[in-house]
């Protein structure tokens, strides 16, 4: 261990406080010599998102919602009576398959085992074997859920 | 106080320097690898003072932001990027006895949660954007950054259980050379994973220039996108850092103690040295590519090498 002599643990937590701040003083710093440098003339085109031209039209829903991202015709957006000021592609609003949720399930199971982990580490070898079966338990658990996940096809990409 | 003081000004000037030493090199080793010279005017001698300029120029050009951005949030963004490899730099030993910004004894749990906030930022960013390429960024890195936070973890609680401390500076302390075999594969996962974290190539699809514009970076312009781009080079000198403290024996090596903090660095550099080089070497991968490395790879050997860690940190008990 080791602790220097003058820092105690408010001492510490002081220092990451002190840190925190000036790290927020360093980039308020920089955007404050950025505002009084750069120029400002902002545009309609500067605004726009930058999507290589096929931005979609906002408050259109698609006519029916596709199995994947892809955009619905150009077509649809032709039938207004003033052609659009920019070229406009397909509806804003699409139904996307989520493939992540489940990574993001099997994540918190995980995460929460694991941080147990670590103040197990500092302590464990006082307990000698007990702490080693107790390791022996949590990881075969955690394979388990792994092993379970692998073989429903939880890994699988689709 | 005086003391803390001069802690924290060493900590901000690490902060300030390194990430440039390593940008810098990253010009010139890949030019290299590459067979071509990159920058070579700015400051005469090749071209050293490049990232400087760079500075200057990004000082100086127009912020922008996107008319449907959500604005408070999109600004905010960099400053969240930024600031966790700031904060764990602080908890990062340079050299024995009191050679650290600040020496918590569970310093290894204070960083792995800073360096998990990485993730945050990036949603931030892809969702206030308003943008579909940026979106898709985000939700790409946000389930990378989860999937390989747990090996990342995971490595790093056995080099917690086999020094039986939390405290950086302790791991360091019990650390011996034959820990490069006995944690190897530890050694590996973390390296691995700490680069999926950064968002590194081959673990960059969440930006993939030729899939996605830039990814959760496209609508960043001016002082906002450089302050991205500092945060990943923080990211690359946290993580090869954080590598050399757990594995590779910080600051121990042949000399007297008191050169230790140049071990400590140039093993840091060695390994930021790595990360440039599979840039250079490795192509993408794709998105279940990285899903399926990290459930079906990384994650086994390190629930692995944990049942190995503490076996064998029993019997030497």
């Amino acid at each position: 261990m080791v602790v220097t002599m003058d820092s105690t643990l408010l001492g510490d937590y002081a220092a990451f406080a002190v840190l925190l701040a000036a790290g927020f003083a360093f980039v308020g710093a920089a955007m404050t010599a950025n505002r009084l440098l750069r120029p400002s003339a902002p545009s309609r085109t500067k605004g726009e998102p930058y999507e290589c031209g096929v931005e979609t039209e906002p408050g259109q829903e698609a006519p029916k919602a596709p199995g994947s991202g892809a955009q619905a015709g150009s077509g649809a957006t032709r039938t207004g009576v003033a052609p659009p000021p920019r070229s406009l592609v397909g509806a804003d609003w699409a139904q996307v398959q989520i493939r992540y949720y489940v990574y993001a399930f099997l994540f918190v199971l995980f995460a929460v085992e694991a941080v147990f982990l670590f103040p197990w580490a500092a302590v464990f070898a006082g307990f000698g074997v007990a702490a080693a079966v107790e390791m022996g338990l949590f990881v075969t658990v955690l394979a388990l859920g792994l092993a379970y996940a692998w073989r429903r096809g939880v890994l699988k990409w689709q | 106080m005086l003391e803390i003081a001069l802690r924290l000004g060493g900590v901000l000037a690490a902060f300030l320097v390194l990430p440039l030493l390593v940008g810098q090199t990253e010009h010139k080793l890949m030019a290299h690898m590459q067979g071509r010279l990159g920058p070579m005017h700015a400051g005469r001698f090749h071209g050293w003072a490049q990232l400087i300029a760079d500075g200057v120029k990004f000082a100086q050009k127009e912020d922008l932001v996107p008319e449907g951005a959500d604005k408070p949030v999109f600004k905010l963004a960099p400053a969240v990027a930024l600031l966790p490899y700031l904060l764990a730099l602080l908890f990062i030993p340079l050299g024995p006895g009191d050679l650290v910004g600040s020496a918590l004894d569970m310093g290894l749990f204070a960083v792995l949660a800073l360096v998990g906030v990485g993730v945050l930022a990036v949603l931030m960013a892809g969702w206030a954007s308003a943008n579909k390429y940026t979106l898709i960024g985000a939700l790409r890195a946000a389930a990378q950054l989860m999937a390989y936070e747990l090996p990342f973890v995971l490595a790093a609680a056995s080099v917690a259980i086999a020094a039986g401390t939390l405290s950086l500076g302790g791991i360091v302390e019990a650390w011996n050379p034959w820990w490069l075999l006995w944690q190897a594969p530890a050694a590996f996962v973390f390296f691995a994973a700490g680069l999926a974290e950064i968002r590194r190539p081959p673990f960059d699809a969440p930006i993939a220039d030729s899939e996605l514009v830039f990814g959760y970076l496209t609508e960043y312009a001016g002082l906002r996108f450089a302050l991205l781009l500092l945060a990943e080079y923080a990211g690359i000198v946290v993580i090869s850092a954080l590598t050399t403290v757990l594995f590779l024996g910080g600051w121990k090596g042949p000399g007297p103690e008191s050169l230790g903090w140049l071990w400590t660095l140039l093993k840091t550099g060695g390994l930021a040295m790595v990360v440039i080089w599979l840039r250079v070497a490795w192509p993408r991968l794709r998105v279940d590519q990285i899903q399926t490395l990290c459930w079906k790879g990384l994650v086994p050997v390190a629930l692995g090498q944990l049942v190995l860690t503490t076996v064998v940190a029993l019997a030497i008990d």
